[in-house]
């Protein structure tokens, strides 16, 4: 992990978790400093529900701008973006979000696999990803299409996950650059620029 | 491995070929439905796919189809159900004839929805219900009103949790694993192909639905669209989106005022 000390570049961080991501999330986003200076888009596996009220949570344990988004929305740095219930989150070519509610991959959607694949194509070597804690395959092949454009990818150590199961399939897998638990995730985020 | 450049030559062939125009649809949800397509069907290389879709008039069909998005369910998003019944068809009902257009329907789960209600505010006898999509295969599903029998329960909870009251299982019959919504809900719609990218309005109505549609067009294709929506609308009629779709920055926006938290703009002038 030598070239941690090296100040990884990022134009984009993702991150992607499923059952007990929540809880990292809330240790994770409060440690983050102030205006970082690219985009974090969260793609987490939830229950679609009427309230939306999971992007106040988040919003609530972090300094950056949170919100779910919305069709066509352009993506800035500095803030955060929640995959909404119920669809696919893609991105666009000029930076801004596509929406799309066909299939369930993996049994999910939004699915980390659709986002993480079409930010590596957009992005290429300026992605950093992340998969949290959670019971599917989910993630692992996205996380291997960021590797494939260049891009850099972590899992959470399965110790440190209250559902092991999705980190250690990426890692198994051989998708995962990284294998963090969540205080190093932290500081390795902070150290990115 | 399918390129950018590719996209592009595959929709000039649509275009020039069969007329139809998917240059202004969202790239990054095409791209991928191409992709999907490509590795389902089993093409060996994107040229193989191009070929194809350029030559055979009959899997043209089966390509529209599935690069088009075609999932839908019945009372998808309850509260906005709750919102229909409780703000909008009180209104509506004041009218001696109620027009409702689904524009891009699919397979017609949400048009059913709509004749449920319509019935229970007793206002079925006099509504018709335009469902159009530019997928004729879809229709011909719209027109049957059959759906599979094991999303029935599911679709019985968002009954439920949209205000309905009745025993959702009194408005089909099960069968085979089917099931056959009544004749009384079928009989009032009305079904037509209809391309939101080429052809015009067709009608005036009063309640237009475009619900998760234009999330996969440009933002100039969803200006002009709802340009379309706004010339097909009667004075004070209503046009319902998607949840995550929006009236705000387009061209129309002055003239209709949200209602709600729910995506439902009445027209004010």
């Amino acid at each position: 992990m030598e070239e941690n000390s090296v100040s990884q570049h990022c134009d984009v961080l993702l991150i992607g978790g499923s059952a007990g991501s929540l809880e990292v999330l809330f240790k994770l986003l409060p440690q983050l400093k102030p205006a970082l200076p690219f985009p974090i888009i969260l793609v987490l596996h939830r229950r679609n529900s009427a309230e939306s009220s999971l992007s106040d949570l988040l919003s609530a344990k972090t300094k950056a701008t949170t919100k779910e988004v919305e069709d066509k929305d352009q993506i800035v740095p500095g803030h955060a973006y929640l995959a909404p219930a119920d669809y696919h989150l893609l991105i666009e070519k000029d930076h801004s979000f596509s929406l799309d509610d066909s299939e369930k991959i993996n049994f999910s959607r939004p699915s980390i696999d659709v986002t993480f694949e079409s930010a590596a194509e957009i992005y290429g070597p300026g992605v950093v990803a992340l998969l949290l804690s959670g019971a599917n395959e989910d993630g692992t092949h996205g996380l291997l299409m960021v590797k494939k454009w260049g891009g850099k990818t972590v899992a959470q150590t399965p110790e440190s996950a209250q559902m092991p199961f999705m980190p250690h399939y990426a890692i198994t897998h051989k998708a995962v650059d990284h294998i963090f638990d969540p205080q190093q995730m932290a500081d390795f985020i902070n150290n990115l620029s | 491995m399918i390129e950018d450049d590719d996209i592009e030559l595959l929709l000039t062939d649509l275009f020039d070929i069969y007329g139809y125009d998917f240059t202004s649809y969202s790239r990054a949800s095409l791209k991928r439905r191409v992709v999907r397509l490509c590795s389902l069907d089993k093409f060996p290389s994107f040229a193989e796919l191009r070929y194809k879709v350029k030559t055979d008039g009959h899997y043209l069909k089966r390509f529209v189809e599935e690069i088009t998005v075609n999932v839908t369910e019945m009372f998808r998003d309850p509260i906005f159900y709750k919102s229909l019944r409780e703000d909008v068809l009180p209104i509506l009902g004041t009218k001696p004839f109620i027009r409702i257009w689904h524009a891009g329907c699919s397979t017609g789960e949400e048009v059913y929805s709509m004749a449920i209600l319509l019935k229970e505010a007793d206002l079925l006898r006099k509504s018709l219900l335009y469902a159009t999509d530019l997928n004729p295969s879809v229709l011909e599903k719209v027109r049957k009103g059959i759906f599979p029998l094991n999303q029935m329960k599911q679709y019985s909870e968002s009954y439920i949790a949209s205000g309905g009251q009745k025993d959702f299982s009194a408005y089909y019959t099960a069968n085979y694993g089917q099931a056959k919504f009544d004749r009384e809900l079928s009989e009032k719609i009305i079904i037509s192909t209809h391309n939101l990218v080429s052809d015009s309005s067709f009608n005036e109505f009063d309640l237009i639905l475009c619900r998760n549609v234009l999330i996969y067009f440009d933002k100039d294709l969803q200006d002009r669209v709802l340009k379309l929506f706004d010339d097909s609308l009667g004075s004070l009629g209503y046009l319902a989106l998607g949840s995550k779709e929006t009236l705000k920055f387009s061209a129309i926006q002055n003239k209709f005022k949200q209602l709600n938290r729910e995506k439902i703009w009445k027209k004010i002038v």
